[in-house]
């Protein structure tokens, strides 16, 4: 793209870097405290009492965090910093189950995502409540929706800071959360 | 046809010295395997690790017809690395998680279920198991049966009733800590150790009265020489594993802490010199930069006083790990005739490739001969003690090292050899894996892994992933090699009929040819086999072979845990290995018994 003489290249670069500015996503300068947390009203199935489906009740303060480049990288610099990558891979799965995939045991939408990650859950997924800010949660659980593919390909991470894994978040064909993962035998009572 | 097809792929014989002499200069001391009752009470067969069985009803002549006499299922599809242990006229094994016990009654008609013990682990304890839920089997002394618990139970049933004598909790999951070894019983105290290495715990080994479960000693494996229990007595034969609190110099301010050097694999107890041997794991985080120095006692050896624990030798097989090699691994007690004068010894197939051939009285190395592939080291250097490297092959933050050999599951993980007394060679089941490896920074967060590594395993040179090794200990090379496709997860049985039996993970088990390796007969079980394969004579007078089936572990977790074979790095990157293990087997949890017609 930027071709041509060299004065030309470092012009039209120039340009570049400066629309991107421009264009700059906005961000919240003061995000919310340790102790305040989110509540999204959530089901974790999709059956209910009655004819209609669960109620379902959100924010939608999500959307914004689908749609921002920053908040998925730095999402992914947290993934790693609180120790996400042990159990998870990069999102291959270990301990825990893959992230990558479509499959769902706790819900795949990122106020699913945000719960598991503050509740933690029952097979052994620790709760991170009162370790990870709220903010710092959504900003994760918005990165785990770029491992399948869930958020925009422009906002999702595009490159590796170390070995790589597999093609980049941005690069993941999209795969729509279907519920039912694997869930661990539970002990005969 | 079939069979003789699947030979001939697999088989490759290296020639190397006299395959079959008798080898009257090698043997385990009585005292350690006594002569064989026909049962099989341990996962090991004996003090000594042998796996060795004097019954011969099945052998070379007729193993061909050799068939299914029952089955069992466990109830749960992880990885099976329990052996069915027999003791009386029951059988006994333990599921992985939620590790439920069984006793099956040998005198009626398919082995019947007899009871059932559920100990209810706390559920939280799947998440800190670094791979698979694994559970490595019950032991049977004096009428119990002891076992262990995923969050870190050692129980005691009666082995007749299945009621719960006493229950001991010894490993806390918020702190990362698991159990996963089988307990050992001996001198009536019971010893287990934790598992957590990738977790930031600090590792230790303790003694419980077999009779109460109450503690009698506990050592650590980090730390000051008094929660290590080295004292007077200790003295270790190199200069590198002498000195005051090496386990706090030899690590960063309080690194020792959250250091690792777990204990979750083999046992063993010499009743003539009163000392009972156990390896130590992996340094944390496995990124080696994070603690300079030798880290010790991390992937060590230690011959402790049986009923103080009292360290009378150690010796650091692995300083400064860079590369998760683990010292769990067997210690097999045997009695030999090096350079002309009799040598009591301990064999053990280190992580880091090396077959040690030790003094078990004293700690020095006799030799230490490459059984694997190995790039990343040349030996030992036997005045020093100390393992030589290969200085190109050492990791550093930020950048990807490629071609490591061998790799974290090292050239041997957890699944044991046996020693034959009729060939007098050591059955080696292995891996050939390479690996590139990235070091980075890691937090210590408690309860959360402490790695600090991105890793992608491979196949070896030659292109399959397991291997069987025949090893010649005395000429220090090997009898005959298998080549498998796969990782060889499961462990190795030797018998007097000279067979060797052991299981791929794609679910056949095998048994070969003992002086040859060569295939003489072969069952496909229902899924890959990662277990312990036993033989026993039953209430019929009959020699039975006994193997758990269920792919799992750290090699397959990616079936056993489901895992999504794009991600390289998953667990712990053997998923880069084993992509096509998913197209090969399913997960599973039945056990399979075996008898002639
Ligand atoms: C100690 C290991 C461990 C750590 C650390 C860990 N997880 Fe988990 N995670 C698990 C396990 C085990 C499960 C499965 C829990 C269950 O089935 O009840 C799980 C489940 C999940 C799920 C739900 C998956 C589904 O299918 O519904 C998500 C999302 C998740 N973890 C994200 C994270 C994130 C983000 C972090 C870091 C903040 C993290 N995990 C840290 C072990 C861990």
């Amino acid at each position: 793209m930027c071709s041509g003489s060299l004065k030309a290249l470092m012009a039209a670069c120039a340009m570049g870097a400066l629309l991107g500015a421009c264009q700059r996503e906005e961000r919240d300068q003061r995000p919310s405290p340790v102790a305040s947390e989110t509540r999204e009203q959530v089901a974790l199935t999709t059956n209910s009492a009655g004819p209609s489906p669960p109620e379902i009740r959100v924010s939608g303060k999500g959307a914004k965090y689908e749609a921002s480049a920053y908040d998925q990288s730095q999402g992914k610099k947290y993934y790693a910093w609180f120790n996400c990558n042990g159990c998870h891979s990069n999102g291959g799965g270990g301990s825990g189950p893959p992230l990558m995939d479509d499959r769902w045991i706790y819900g795949g939408s990122i106020e699913n995502i945000v719960q598991t990650i503050r509740e933690g859950r029952p097979n052994g997924m620790p709760s991170f409540r009162g370790k990870i800010p709220d903010e710092q949660i959504w900003q994760i659980a918005a990165y785990v929706r770029s491992m399948s593919g869930n958020t925009s390909s422009d906002s999702a991470p595009q490159r590796n800071d170390s070995m790589h894994p597999h093609p980049s978040e941005s690069r993941t064909p999209p795969s729509p959360p279907v519920n039912g993962g694997t869930v661990a035998p539970s002990p005969s009572r | 046809m079939r069979l003789a097809r699947l030979s001939a792929l697999l088989i490759s014989v290296a020639l190397a010295g006299p395959v079959f002499a008798q080898s009257p200069t090698v043997t385990p001391p009585l005292s350690a395997a006594p002569k064989d009752d026909g049962q099989w009470t341990m996962p090991a067969k004996n003090f000594a690790n042998t796996r060795y069985s004097e019954l011969n009803e099945i052998n070379l002549s007729n193993v061909a017809n050799l068939r299914p006499e029952f089955t069992f299922s466990l109830g749960v599809n992880r990885g099976q690395e329990s052996p069915a242990v027999m003791a009386g006229n029951t059988l006994y094994m333990v599921s992985p998680y939620p590790n439920t016990l069984y006793a099956l009654d040998l005198t009626k008609p398919g082995a019947p279920m007899k009871w059932r013990y559920d100990p209810k682990p706390e559920q939280a304890s799947q998440g800190v198991a670094c791979c698979d839920v694994v559970n490595r089997g019950p032991t049977v002394a004096d009428g119990k049966v002891f076992m262990s618990t995923l969050d870190g139970s050692i129980i005691a049933v009666d082995a007749e009733k299945g009621t719960m004598i006493w229950r001991t909790k010894i490993a806390d999951i918020n702190m990362g800590e698991t159990v996963t070894m089988a307990p050992f019983v001996a001198k009536g105290k019971v010893f287990v150790g934790n598992s957590g290495g990738e977790y930031g715990v600090r590792g230790w080994i303790q003694a419980l009265d077999a009779n109460t479960g109450k503690p009698v000693w506990k050592a650590f494996s980090t730390g000051p020489d008094k929660e290590v229990l080295i004292g007077p007595d200790f003295k270790p034969f190199y200069d590198a594993d002498k000195g005051k609190d090496l386990g706090i110099s030899t690590w960063p301010p309080d690194a020792w802490k959250h250091g690792g050097g777990t204990v979750w694999g083999w046992v063993a107890y010499d009743p003539d010199l009163n000392l009972l041997y156990n390896g130590v794991g992996n340094p944390g985080p496995w990124n080696s930069a994070q603690r300079p120095g030798d880290n010790k006692w991390t992937n060590s050896v230690f011959a402790r006083d049986i009923d103080t624990g009292q360290a009378r030798w150690a010796y650091q097989a692995t300083p400064h790990d860079l590369f998760d090699w683990d010292g769990i691994n067997e210690s097999i007690l045997l009695d030999i005739t090096w350079k002309g004068q009799p040598r009591k010894v301990l064999v053990r197939p280190e992580r880091n490739g090396h077959l040690y051939v030790i003094d078990r009285a004293t700690g020095e190395v006799l030799s230490a001969e490459a059984y694997a592939y190995t790039n990343t080291t040349t030996g030992v250097d036997l005045k020093t003690g100390r393992l030589q490297r290969v200085g190109d092959k050492e990791p550093s933050v930020g950048k990807v090292l490629r071609d490591v050999c061998p790799t974290a599951p090292g050239a041997k993980d957890w699944n044991p050899s046996s020693f034959s007394s009729s060939t007098g060679l050591l059955y080696i089941p292995h891996n050939n894996l390479c690996m590139d490896w990235e070091s980075q920074e890691t937090n210590y967060i408690a309860g959360t892994p402490f790695v600090g590594a991105e890793v992608r395993m491979k196949p070896g040179p030659g292109g399959h992933m397991g291997e069987v090794t025949a090893w010649n200990i005395l000429e220090g090379k090997p009898a005959w090699v298998i080549k498998e496709r796969f990782p060889v997860w499961s462990g190795a049985l030797s018998t007097a009929g000279d067979l060797v039996f052991y299981g791929d993970m794609e679910g056949w088990f095998k048994a070969v040819n003992a002086k040859t390796g060569e295939v003489v007969w072969q069952f496909k079980t229902g899924s890959g086999i990662i277990g312990q394969p036993t033989t026993y004579r039953g209430p019929d007078g009959r020699q039975y072979v006994a193997i758990l089936s269920g792919v799992g572990g750290w090699s397959g977790a990616i079936v056993s845990g489901d895992l999504d074979p794009r991600d390289g790095t998953a667990a712990l990157g053997f998923v880069n290995a084993m992509r096509d293990l998913k197209n090969a087997t399913t997960a599973g949890g039945m056990l399979y018994v075996f008898r002639l017609p």
